[in-house]
């Protein structure tokens, strides 16, 4: 059963900000599933609204930005009854972001792993206080007990001599191992999402290959969900199962890895994927590119945020109205007129 | 490389020779010297006119400091640095004692940056960014120096109007293009481009790259192209050299080092690349090096690269490889590069 059931549902989020110079609708009426167990990558450019995403699942979006509408069913799991295994339904989006429930979920059942880790780990605590803070908030394991589970969970992640690196400061650490103790600490309480907010951007290629095989590793044992941000697609190609496109804070094409790299629909992906250079045989072109830049978050384009650039745009129509997702074969869905998507005029 | 190939070829507009930049490291209340970082230690190569040579390592090989004693932001502690000038007369920057002596090359060989926020002052307009090494070396000023801030603004993509903006204004591509504006504004020989398009967004990076390779055939730049990503890499460069620890351990061109690469290190490096296509997957057959870069203050014996190569023999802990030429100018530091048989960046499984 809990393998047909999602285990994330997020319908219709949509998380602003309200500044002074204007609201700004990082998040706009987002949806997507994870399943259990696979990895849904969320690519983007920088601004497209896909860490602000990942931070409204935890509900941690700093002020003045909020979570302002949409669901987001989390389907628990409790196996605390030996034999039945029960499944609660929570909608993260209801839950106070400072209350004790979603903190009961928070670090717990979804964890997050950020980008630079030497800023989001505590440069005054030891990595293994740090790691064993996490156990002793969540469960009631002893002090001793915490100890030997953050160790064992350094040992997971592949950082050697675990027992003299309980005792060591982030600094003291690279930036692969750090990430590594970064991951550990995500790990420590076994959860079923884990949330990774472009974790191997700041690394070497070759730590970056040692930590995407760690992490590929770690979610076939442990059979978590993962919900990859990242703006690099040889990194989605690498791990995902699921593609969300992301731009300016809507999903523009949503689908299996292989259709969105082999079969893409949306203007958008088709130029995100002809303006990466590709290894291989060359003959030494240009590169295609996307005209223009991103627009400014405060006054967002009318109809499809991407008209502005796109080089299919249908004058008349893409300035004007705001394509519905349009699902096509295979799970592959796209928001774009080029497929019908003009039927809910805005 | 025993003969130095700038005297013998003159295509050939730069060459180090046994380049070395070591940093002291300072302990104690007398801050005496208990040690060096060897952050370039002997390293050659040379550089075509009119060609991009890429340098590629991981952060900390030291192809950031190359590049900074190249324009002599550092004094090498050791080695040539041989630059042909415009009338093919060959000097040594790398003895140049005095700032004095240095202003003419300064003009010649300029620099674009990795950051293009930290890289531009706030507090400067447009105009004063760019138009400043003009005004700096005495070039022109006035209503001609607006002019040509504008014909340079104009050849990067960016509205000559706004030149009297500040770079808070701009986005980082076209805060991006600035620098290239400025590094572009005394028509210099060659250009050192210290990772510039690694912290812009892929389409921005595109039109970036673009704009590089236009400006070279415009102008018959030469390019030293510092990244760490290795498919930008191919995509711009004629040469590739890759560095490890302070070390030049593989120069190519990029065709072959990509597709036949001769260092175990390059082959590490390029099966770490992630390929932009789910169907070539590299699960499991990637080869994965054991540990971490070693620290340049204290490298291991023999071939640096030793403790993580999956070849390494006896020799390898013991003697230091030597870069050497294996044909059609393909150098290599490894000392069973011949019977090794490598995985280039398409090839799967073993």
């Amino acid at each position: 059963m809990t393998t047909d059931t999602p285990l994330l549902e997020i319908k219709g989020l949509k998380t602003y900000f309200y500044l002074d110079e204007g609201t700004v609708k990082a998040v706009d009426g987002v949806d997507f599933t994870i399943q259990h167990s696979k990895t849904l990558c969320v690519v983007g450019e920088s601004g497209c609204g896909k860490s602000v995403t990942a931070r409204s699942i935890m509900q941690i979006v700093d002020p003045p930005g909020r979570v302002i509408e949409g669901q987001m069913l989390f389907h628990r799991i409790s196996q605390d009854t030996g034999t039945s295994v029960q499944e609660e339904l929570i909608d993260l989006a209801k839950l106070n972001p400072r209350g004790s429930e979603i903190r009961k979920i928070r670090g717990k059942e979804i964890a997050m792993i950020f980008q630079e880790p030497m800023t989001s780990l505590s440069p005054v605590h030891t990595i293994g206080h740090q790691i064993s803070q996490a156990i002793l908030l969540h469960t009631d394991a002893t002090k001793a007990e915490a100890r030997d589970q953050t160790i064992e969970v350094l040992r997971l992640v592949g950082i050697p001599r675990a027992e003299t690196r309980f005792d060591t400061y982030p600094f003291q650490l690279s930036g692969g191992m750090r990430q590594r103790a970064m991951i550990a600490m995500a790990l420590s309480c076994h959860p079923s999402l884990l949330i990774a907010d472009e974790p191997t951007t700041a690394l070497d290629v070759t730590t970056q290959a040692q930590i995407l095989d760690l992490m590929i590793k770690l979610q076939k044992e442990r059979g978590m969900a993962m919900q990859f941000i990242t703006h690099d697609m040889g990194v989605v190609a690498e791990i995902a199962d699921t593609v969300a496109v992301m731009y300016l804070g809507i999903i523009v094409e949503y689908g299996p890895v292989d259709a969105i790299f082999n079969d893409p629909k949306h203007p958008y992906t088709q130029a995100l994927l002809r303006s990466i250079p590709q290894l291989g045989p060359r003959v030494r072109q240009r590169l295609d590119t996307i005209k223009g830049m991103v627009p400014d978050p405060y006054n967002r384009p009318k109809g499809c945020p991407f008209h502005t650039r796109c080089i299919k745009r249908i004058p008349d129509v893409c300035d004007k109205v705001l394509p519905q997702r349009v699902e096509l074969r295979g799970e592959h869905g796209v928001r774009c007129v080029l497929y019908g998507g003009n039927g809910g005029a805005q | 490389m025993s003969e130095l190939l700038i005297h013998q070829d003159p295509g050939v507009i730069l060459e180090a020779n046994g380049l070395r930049m070591h940093f002291p490291i300072a302990r104690g209340f007398l801050r005496r010297t208990v040690g060096h970082v060897k952050a370039v230690d002997d390293v050659n190569f040379f550089v075509r006119s009119g060609e991009t040579l890429g340098l590629v390592g991981e952060s900390g090989c030291g192809k950031t400091t190359a590049g900074r004693c190249i324009i002599r932001a550092y004094t090498p502690t050791g080695g040539q640095i041989l630059y042909r000038q415009a009338d093919g007369q060959v000097i040594d920057l790398a003895k140049l004692k005095s700032e004095s002596e240095m202003r003419p090359f300064r003009r010649d060989i300029r620099m674009i940056f990795q950051d293009p926020y930290s890289s531009l002052n706030p507090r400067m307009t447009l105009l004063q960014i760019v138009g400043d090494p003009l005004v700096a070396n005495h070039l022109s000023q006035g209503k001609e120096l607006e002019d040509r801030v504008a014909e340079l603004l104009k050849r990067v993509g960016l509205r000559p109007e706004y030149m009297r903006r500040y770079p808070h204004a701009f986005s980082g591509g076209e805060r991006q293009r600035i620098g290239i504006a400025r590094a572009l504004a005394l028509n210099p020989r060659i250009v050192i481009a210290d990772e510039s398009v690694s912290a812009l967004d892929v389409s921005v990076r595109a039109q970036i790259l673009n704009l590089l390779q236009d400006l070279q055939n415009d102008f018959n730049l030469t390019y030293l192209f510092v990244a760490h990503d290795l498919s930008v890499v191919e995509h711009v460069c004629d040469r590739v050299a890759v560095m490890y620890v302070g070390k030049l351990v593989e120069l190519a061109e990029t065709e072959p080092l990509y597709f036949h690469p001769l260092h175990p290190y390059t082959e590490v490096l390029l099966s770490a690349v992630p390929k932009p296509n789910p169907r070539l997957r590299s699960r499991g057959s990637r080869i994965v090096p054991e540990g971490e870069v070693a620290d340049p203050a204290h490298p291991p014996s023999g071939c640096y690269f030793h403790p993580r190569c999956r070849f390494a023999k006896e020799r390898c802990k013991t003697e230091e490889p030597q870069l050497r030429d294996l044909g059609d100018k393909h150098y290599v530091a490894c000392h069973f590069a011949e019977d090794l048989k490598l995985r280039g960046v398409l090839d799967k499984g073993t």
